[in-house]
C-alpha cells in the first residue's frame, strides 16, 4: 500500500502544487519578486519531487504497482482511484519529470520579464501533473481526468503571450481539435465501461469482447489518439501551436500532450493487439502522418515550425512502431524523442531569445557566438535524423526493423501495414536528414542576414548616416544553458542503454542487432544530408528550401489541411449554428411570441364583439329579460 | 415530533417567517437580517444531513421512496392534500443548493442592490423563493408539491419585472405565462393522479401504484411537458434566454442555480416516480429532445453576442444532459442527471455572479465591446476562465460526472438509437467547449475592449469562493452528492422493469 500512496505522488504533487500556484497573486508591481520566487519555488518543487519519487519507486520497489480505492460507483460503474504502474511507465514519468524540470528551471529565465509567470509556472505544474495521471493512473476515468486536463492546460499555455495576436487563435485551435478527437475517446471509454461494469484498465484489458465491439471501442479511442498527439488528421494544431512559449513547445512536444496518445495505446496494447483493423488503421494514419510531417517541416521558414512538423512525423514514426506490432519500438523512441526534441526546443528558445526572430531567414552565422547552442543542436538534429550513434539512431533503427520484421506476417498486424509503415518510414528519413541539415545550414553556418540578405544595413537619420552593428549574439544564461547542456547528455546517449539489460526488458525491447537492414537508412540518411550539404554549397547562403520550386508554398501550408479543415467542418458548422440561431427567433420562438399575440388579438375581437352603445345594450338587456320571462313563466 | 422533523418544517419555515418580518420591520435592518435568516435556514438544512445515518435501519420497509425523516399532517383531506415533507438522497442535494445559492445572494445584495427597487422588497422576495423551492424539493405529497411549485412563481416574475434589465417587463411577462402555461398542465396531471389512485402521498404513489397503464401515459406526458417548460427542454425554452438576460445578477444566479432544477427534480421524484410505465413509454422522445436541446443550446451558443444572453443558453445546452440522462432511465442515467442537476447550479451560478460583475463594471455585455480581461482584471479573468472550463465539463470538475456519464448511460442502453444520442451528445460536449473557448477568447483575451476595474470586493469573494471551492470538491469527490443516492435510484430504476 505504501507504494501505492508513493505511486499517487507521481502525479498528486504536481497538481497540488499548481492549483496552490494559481491562487497566487500575479507579480502587478514589478518591484516585488517575492510571487515570482515563491511561484518558481513551487513549480520546480513539484517537478522535483516527483522525480524523485519516480526514481525512488524504480530503484526501490518491486514493480508493477497496483493500488485502487473506490472513487464513486455510479449506477452500478465502479470508478476507482487506482494507481498502476510497471517498469515501462516509470520510465515514461521520469522522462515526463525531467523535461519538465528542466522547462520550469529554463523558464525561469525565459519568462524573466513577465508579469504573469505566476499563473505560467503553476499550469505548466499542472500540465506535468496530468500527464503524470494519464502514465500512472490504473483507472480509465482517471486516465480521461489526465487527458483532458492536459488538454485545457495546453489551451492556457499556448495562449499565454499577450503579444503575439495568432496566439488566443492557436489556443483554441489546440484545444478545439484535440476535444474533437476526445468525442471518440470518450465514446470509446464508455463502451469498454459498460461492457466491464467498472473503469479499471486491468479488469478492461482482462475482459473478452466481442469483436465488432472491441473494434468500435479501439476505433473510437484512436479519434482522441490522433487528436492528442497530432496524428492526421487532426495534427493541425500542433504547428500553430507553436505561438505558445517556446518552452512550453519542448513541454508540449517532449514529453506531455503528444506522448500521452501513444502511451495510451501502448497501455491498452493487450486490446489492440486483438484487433488487426483498429492496427491496420493505425498504420495507415502513423505512415501518411510519417511522411506528411517530414515533407512539410522541408519548407518552414519558422524554426519552430520546422520542429513541429518534424515532431507531426516522428509521432508517426511511434504509432507506426504500435501499428506493426512493437509498443516497445515505439516507447523506446518516444523516450529518445522526449530527450532530443526537448533539447532542441529549449536550445531553439535560446537562438529565438537572442536573435529576437523565429525566422530562419533572418538567422545566419551563429556558430561562432553560440557554440554551446551550436553544438546542442548538432546533438539534437542528428538525434532527429537517426545518426549513429546519438540516441534517435538507436530507436529509429528498431522502429525500421520491427515494421520490416512486420512485413513477414506472423504479428498482430496485416502483412500490407507492415510494407506502408516500413515505406513510408525509410523514405521519411531522407527527408528528415535533409530539413534537419537545412535547419542547421541555415541558421548556424553563412553569414548573419538580421539586416536582410544585403547585409548590415543604414539607418537614416538626422546626424550622418549612423551604422548599426548587429547585435553580437551570444549563449544564454546559466538558468537556459545548463537544462540545455543537461538535456545534450540523454539526447546522445539515451540509445545506447539499449544495451542495458535491466531498461531492455523493462521495455520488453529486442537486443539491437547491427544487421545489414541497417546500411539502407544509412545511405538514406546520407543522401538526404548530402543534398540539403550541396546544394548550400552550390549557392551558400541561399535557402536550400529554393530547390522545393512551386511545391514550396504548397508544403509551407502544410498541404493545405488547414483550408480543407476550414471548409469541411469550420465553416459548415459555424452555418448550421447560425441557422439553428435563426431557427430558434424565427420558428420556435416566433410561434410562443405568435400564441401570446394571437391570445391577446383573440381578446381584442372578443372585447369588441361586447362593445355596444347605451341603447343597443339596453335593447338587449331588456330582451333578454323578456326571453327569460317568457321562458319561465311558459314553464311554470 | 423529533429533532429532524422539527428541522424539516423549520427548513421551510424560517425563510418564510423571514420574509414576513423583513416587510414588518424597518428596511434599515433588511439587509441584515435577510442573510441572517438566509444563514440561519442553512442550520436545519446541515442537521437534515444527519438524519441519513438514523434512517438506514429501516430503509428496507419503503422500497419505493423511504425518507430519512418525514414529517405528515393532514391538510385538506378532501383534496388529498397533506402536508407531507421529508427529505431523501435524491432531494437533500438540491436542497442543499438552495440554501447555499440563497445565502450567497443575500450577501451579494447587502453589498450591492441592482437599481429598480428596494433592497428590502427584493430580499424578501429571494426568501420567499426560498421558501417555495425547498418546499418543492421537500414535499412528499403531490398536491403540495404543486403548490409549492406555484409559489415559485410569482416573486421571480416580481425580482424580473422589478430589478431587471431595460426590457425586464416583457421578460418577465413571458417567462410567467409560459410557466403558468407548464403549471396548468401540471395541475391536470396532479388532480388526473391523485383522483385516480385516491391519495397524494408520494411515498404510496412512487412505482407506478394504484395506476393503470393509461392513466400512467396520460399522467407522464402531462407532467413531462410542465417539467419540460421548467428544465426547460427544447424546443419549450425560449422564456429562458430573455428572463436570463433580463434578471438581475442575483435573479439569474437564483433561476439558474435552483430554480430550473425543480424541474429536472420533478420529473425524476414525479414523473418517473408517479408514472414509470408512462416514463418507459415516452423515454425515446425525450431522449431525442434531450440531444436536439443539447446541440441547438451549443449551436444557438456559438452565435450569441451578449454575455448573459450566452450564458443563458448554455443552461439549455446542459439541461439537456441532465434530461439525457433521465431519459435513459437507467441508475448511471439517473445518478448522472442528479449530479448534472448540482454540478449545472454551482457553475452556472458562478458564470451568472461573473457575467453580472463584468457587466455592473464594463456597462455592456456586448462581447464585441469587451476583450483584454485577463490585462485589466486578472483575477476576474482567471475566476471566469476556471468557471468556463468547469462548465465544458472538464474531468475533474464537478460538469464532467454529469455530463460524462449521461452519455455512458445512453451507450449503455444499447441499441440504434440510444447509441446514435450518445454520440450526439458526445459532439455536443466538443461544440460546448468550442462555444466556451470563444467567450473566453472574446473576453479575457485579445486587446483591452472595455476597460475594467480589477478590484473584487470582499462580497463577491464571499458569494464566489464557496461556488469555486464546490466545483471543485464535487469534481474531485463526486461522492459528496451521489452518497445517498444509490437506493432511491436503483428503487426508481426497479420500477420499471
Amino acid at each position: 500500500m505504501t507504494a501505492g500512496v508513493l505511486g499517487a505522488l507521481i502525479p498528486g504533487v504536481p497538481l497540488l502544487l499548481g492549483l496552490g500556484g494559481l491562487t497566487l497573486r500575479a507579480s502587478d508591481d514589478q518591484g516585488d519578486p517575492a510571487p515570482r520566487r515563491s511561484a518558481a519555488t513551487l513549480g520546480i518543487a513539484g517537478a522535483a519531487i516527483s522525480l524523485a519519487v519516480t526514481l525512488a519507486l524504480l530503484i526501490f520497489a518491486s514493480t508493477p504497482i497496483d493500488a485502487n480505492r473506490r472513487w464513486v460507483t455510479i449506477g452500478g460503474i465502479d470508478v476507482t482511484l487506482g494507481i498502476s504502474v510497471g517498469d515501462a511507465a516509470l520510465y515514461i514519468a521520469v522522462a515526463v519529470c525531467v523535461v519538465a524540470l528542466f522547462v520550469q528551471i529554463y523558464s525561469v529565465a525565459y519568462l524573466h520579464d513577465d508579469p504573469r509567470y505566476a499563473p505560467y509556472a503553476a499550469q505548466v505544474s499542472l500540465f506535468t501533473g496530468a500527464m503524470l495521471l494519464v502514465v500512472t493512473s490504473g483507472d480509465l476515468i482517471g486516465m480521461l481526468v489526465g487527458w483532458e486536463v492536459m488538454g485545457a492546460c495546453s489551451y492556457l499555455l499556448i495562449g499565454h503571450d499577450r503579444r503575439l495576436p495568432e496566439a488566443p487563435a492557436a489556443a483554441v485551435k489546440a484545444f478545439l481539435v484535440t476535444r474533437v478527437g476526445d468525442v471518440g475517446f470518450l465514446l470509446g471509454v464508455a463502451l469498454l465501461i459498460v461492457e466491464t461494469g467498472t473503469s479499471r484498465i486491468s479488469v478492461a484489458l482482462a475482459h473478452h469482447y466481442s469483436t465488432a465491439t472491441l473494434t468500435a471501442a479501439l476505433l473510437l479511442l484512436l479519434a482522441g489518439v490522433a487528436g492528442k498527439s497530432a496524428q492526421f488528421p487532426l495534427h493541425t494544431w500542433l504547428p500553430d501551436a507553436m505561438a505558445g512559449p517556446t518552452p512550453i513547445s519542448a513541454l508540449i512536444h517532449a514529453a506531455t500532450m503528444v506522448a500521452a496518445g501513444v502511451y495510451v495505446v501502448f497501455r491498452m496494447y493487450p486490446l489492440y493487439e486483438q484487433s488487426a483493423a483498429a492496427l491496420a488503421v493505425l498504420g495507415v494514419i502513423a505512415s501518411i502522418t510519417i511522411l506528411l510531417g517530414a515533407l512539410s517541416a522541408t519548407a518552414q521558414d519558422d524554426m519552430k515550425r520546422v520542429l513541429a512538423w518534424s515532431t507531426v512525423s516522428q509521432i508517426g514514426y511511434m504509432t507506426g512502431a504500435l501499428a506493426v506490432g512493437s509498443p516497445a519500438a515505439a516507447l523506446f523512441h518516444l523516450l529518445t524523442h522526449a530527450a532530443f526534441k526537448a533539447l532542441l526546443f529549449l536550445a531553439a528558445g535560446a537562438v529565438i531569445h537572442v536573435v529576437g526572430t523565429n525566422y530562419l531567414s533572418r538567422m545566419g552565422g551563429l556558430r561562432e557566438h553560440m557554440p554551446i547552442t551550436f553544438w546542442s543542436f548538432v546533438i539534437g538534429l542528428g538525434a532527429l535524423a537517426g545518426l549513429p550513434p546519438l540516441s534517435g539512431f538507436w530507436s529509429k533503427e528498431n522502429i525500421l526493423t520491427a515494421a520490416l520484421h512486420a512485413t513477414d506476417g506472423g504479428g498482430p498486424a496485416p502483412v500490407w501495414v507492415g510494407w506502408v509503415v516500413w515505406l513510408s518510414a525509410l523514405f521519411a528519413v531522407a527527408i528528415t536528414a535533409w530539413y534537419a541539415t537545412r535547419l542547421l545550414l541555415c541558421a548556424f553556418f553563412g553569414v548573419s542576414r538580421e539586416h536582410g540578405p544585403d547585409g548590415p544595413d543604414w539607418e537614416i537619420g538626422f546626424d550622418d548616416a549612423r551604422y548599426t552593428r548587429p547585435r553580437t549574439p551570444h549563449d544564454p544564461p546559466a538558468a537556459m544553458r545548463w537544462p540545455i547542456m543537461l538535456l545534450a547528455v540523454p539526447a546522445a546517449l539515451l540509445g545506447l542503454v539499449a544495451y542495458a539489460p535491466g531498461f531492455r526488458s523493462a521495455l520488453e525491447l529486442e537486443e539491437p542487432h547491427l544487421s545489414a537492414a541497417i546500411v539502407l537508412p544509412l545511405v538514406l540518411l546520407a543522401l538526404g544530408a548530402g543534398a540539403a550539404w550541396w546544394l548550400w554549397r552550390e549557392a551558400p547562403g541561399e535557402d536550400p528550401a529554393v530547390a522545393l520550386g512551386p511545391a514550396r508554398p504548397f508544403l509551407a501550408a502544410g498541404f493545405r489541411l488547414d483550408a480543407v479543415q476550414q471548409t469541411l467542418v469550420v465553416r459548415p458548422v459555424r452555418a448550421l449554428a447560425g441557422l439553428v440561431t435563426a431557427t430558434d427567433e424565427r420558428v420556435v420562438d416566433a410561434t410562443v411570441e405568435g400564441t401570446g399575440v394571437a391570445a391577446t388579438r383573440l381578446g381584442g375581437l372578443l372585447t369588441a364583439a361586447h362593445r355596444f352603445a347605451l341603447p343597443g345594450a339596453a335593447v338587449l338587456v331588456l330582451g333578454g329579460a323578456l326571453v327569460l320571462t317568457l321562458w319561465f313563466g311558459a314553464a311554470s | 415530533m423529533t429533532v429532524y422533523q422539527v428541522m424539516l418544517v423549520a427548513t421551510v419555515a424560517l425563510p418564510a417567517a423571514g420574509a414576513g418580518a423583513l416587510a414588518v420591520l424597518p428596511a434599515r435592518h433588511a439587509k441584515i437580517l435577510a442573510t441572517a435568516v438566509a444563514a440561519v435556514t442553512l442550520v436545519p438544512i446541515v442537521v437534515l444531513a444527519f438524519a441519513h445515518h438514523s434512517s438506514s435501519s429501516y430503509a428496507s420497509l419503503s422500497p419505493a421512496l423511504s425518507p430519512w425523516a418525514d414529517y405528515d399532517v393532514s391538510w385538506v383531506p378532501a383534496l388529498h392534500l397533506d402536508f407531507h415533507l421529508g427529505v431523501d438522497g435524491v432531494s437533500y442535494p438540491l436542497v442543499a443548493l438552495t440554501g447555499l445559492l440563497t445565502l450567497l445572494c443575500c450577501a451579494y445584495t447587502m453589498w450591492k442592490v441592482p437599481p429598480g427597487g428596494s433592497a428590502r422588497t427584493l430580499l424578501a422576495l429571494l426568501l420567499v423563493l426560498e421558501a417555495g423551492i425547498l418546499g418543492t424539493f421537500l414535499a412528499l405529497d403531490l398536491v403540495l408539491f404543486f403548490l409549492f411549485f406555484e409559489v415559485v412563481l410569482l416573486p421571480m416574475y416580481a425580482v424580473i419585472a422589478g430589478w431587471g434589465g431595460e426590457e425586464r417587463r416583457k421578460a418577465a411577462r413571458k417567462f410567467v405565462l409560459y410557466t403558468l402555461f407548464g403549471s396548468v398542465l401540471l395541475l391536470l396531471g396532479v388532480i388526473t393522479v391523485a383522483v385516480t389512485a385516491g391519495t397524494g402521498n408520494l411515498i404510496t404513489l412512487t412505482g407506478g401504484h394504484g395506476l393503470g397503464r393509461n392513466t400512467q401515459y396520460a399522467a407522464f406526458a402531462l407532467f413531462a411537458v410542465a417539467f419540460a417548460v421548467k428544465a426547460p427542454l427544447w424546443p419549450l425554452h425560449t422564456w429562458l434566454p430573455d428572463a436570463h438576460t433580463q434578471a438581475p445578477t442575483v435573479g439569474s444566479v437564483i433561476l439558474a442555480g435552483v430554480l430550473l432544477k425543480m424541474g429536472t427534480y420533478g420529473l425524476i421524484r414525479v414523473g418517473v416516480g408517479v408514472a414509470p410505465l408512462g416514463a418507459h413509454w415516452a423515454a425515446p422522445v425525450l431522449g431525442i429532445l434531450a440531444a436536439a436541446a443539447i446541440l441547438a443550446g451549443a449551436l444557438i451558443c456559438l452565435r450569441q453576442t451578449e454575455l448573459k444572453r450566452l450564458i443563458a443558453y448554455s443552461s439549455v445546452g446542459h439541461m439537456g444532459f441532465v434530461l439525457l440522462g433521465i431519459a435513459t432511465l437507467t441508475a448511471t442515467g439517473l445518478q448522472a442527471a442528479l449530479i448534472g442537476n448540482v454540478a449545472h447550479g454551482l457553475i452556472t451560478g458562478l458564470l451568472f455572479f461573473l457575467a453580472g460583475a463584468i457587466k455592473d463594471r464594463a456597462h455592456t455585455g456586448e462581447l464585441a465591446d469587451l476583450g483584454g480581461l485577463r490585462e485589466t482584471a486578472p483575477r476576474l479573468a482567471g475566476i471566469l476562465g476556471f468557471a468556463a472550463i468547469a462548465s465544458l465539463g472538464l474531468p475533474g470538475l464537478a460538469g464532467f460526472w454529469g455530463e460524462a456519464f449521461a452519455v455512458v448511460a445512453a451507450v449503455q442502453r444499447g441499441g440504434g438509437l440510444w447509441t446514435t444520442l450518445a454520440v450526439l451528445a458526445a459532439i455536443g460536449g466538443a461544440l460546448t467547449a468550442a462555444y466556451f473557448l470563444r467567450l473566453l477568447r472574446k473576453v479575457t483575451h485579445g486587446p483591452v475592449g472595455t476597460p475594467v476595474p480589477a478590484g473584487i470586493a470582499g462580497a463577491e469573494w464571499f458569494a464566489w469562493s464557496p461556488l469555486v471551492a464546490l466545483t471543485l470538491a464535487v469534481g474531485l469527490v463526486p461522492a459528496l452528492v451521489l452518497v445517498a443516492t444509490d437506493a432511491p435510484v436503483l428503487a426508481l430504476t426497479g420500477a420499471i422493469r
